[in-house]
């Protein structure tokens, strides 16, 4: 079994208001040292070890869990013992 | 004319739109639960608004693969008519018959008013009823409806007259103020406000009428 660590952000020249937003807060408490803030998305899965993993886990990015028009992702793979 | 009016888990609209088509407009309109899968009795099909699947994931992103969808697809390609609603928008959004994206609210609220639009293209099957640059009034209610597309997406949109409303004040964010489009057929509408929420003067404005009467009058000609 794989626990896949999926990071979903929107896209870089997509306006993030909720980013936007937290920023301004980040500044009001006196974090002026904070430039930008994107707010994205975290999913993860616990899959079962099939062939072809990068590829099943690229085919369900891309057909159900990100909006490529809008959004961009990364993961991670780790192997569990059990 | 036979329409069909699509019910998902979290559809909200749908008796709105039944209600506008069968009381209102005088059609012969039917509920399909999003278990079925066939379409084939229809001639138009209404996408109603409201949280297919309670918005998880992404709005209309779960709806999309009910398994009436693979219907409406087909429905789609045959060049007959599909308007989507807010959520309805949405899921057309998601599976592709329409293009670009439906964001979060620029203002990060849900916006629930009566807004003013302008008929950007009333040569469309969905829009024929109401005069060029004509301004009518209706219903929003959303927290997702900030429309979004790359560059050639959109001078695309604008070069085949998909554009068929705009925002004439934005309130949601949505580029270039759009606030409904079809796709190149011109068969499939998609838009954020509600035109069924929008046909007795009793409750509200009738300015939604003549999304109906445009394509209805399309069987008389």
């Amino acid at each position: 079994m794989y626990k896949i660590k999926i990071n979903v952000y929107l896209r870089e020249n997509i306006l993030d208001p909720q980013g936007k937003a937290v920023n301004t807060a980040l500044h009001q408490l006196g974090y002026n040292e904070v430039k930008t803030v994107r707010i994205g998305k975290f999913i993860e899965l616990i899959i079962d070890d099939v062939n072809e993993i990068e590829v099943r886990i690229k085919s369900m990015c891309e057909q159900l869990l990100i909006n490529m028009i809008i959004e961009d992702y990364s993961y991670t793979t780790e192997k569990l013992n059990n | 004319m036979k329409i069909a009016v699509l019910v998902f888990p979290g559809s909200n609209c749908d008796q709105d739109m039944y209600h506008a088509l069968k009381n209102v407009l005088k059609q012969d309109v039917e509920y399909v639960f999003h278990t079925q899968t066939s379409l084939s009795a229809f001639d138009v099909v209404t996408i109603p608004g409201g949280f297919s699947y309670g918005d998880y994931l992404r709005c209309g992103a779960i709806a999309r693969f009910s398994p009436i969808m693979k219907a409406v697809k087909e429905f789609a390609e045959s060049g007959k008519l599909i308007i989507g609603v807010c959520n309805g928008f949405q899921i057309l959004i998601e599976m592709g018959l329409l293009e670009g994206a439906l964001m979060r609210n620029e203002g990060l609220k849900f916006v629930c008013n009566n807004v003013d639009l302008r008929v950007v293209n009333n040569k469309a099957k969905f829009t024929q009823q109401y005069q060029e640059n004509q301004v009518i009034n209706l219903p929003i209610a959303h927290g997702e409806g900030n429309y979004y597309c790359n560059n050639s997406t959109y001078e695309q949109l604008k070069s085949n007259n998909q554009i068929l409303f705009e925002y004439v004040n934005n309130p949601n964010g949505s580029m270039h103020n759009i606030a409904g489009i079809c796709n190149k057929a011109g068969n499939v509408l998609g838009m954020m406000p509600h035109p069924e929420r929008a046909v007795e003067r009793l409750i509200n404005t009738i300015d939604g009428l003549g999304v109906f009467e445009s394509f209805l009058e399309l069987k008389n000609q």
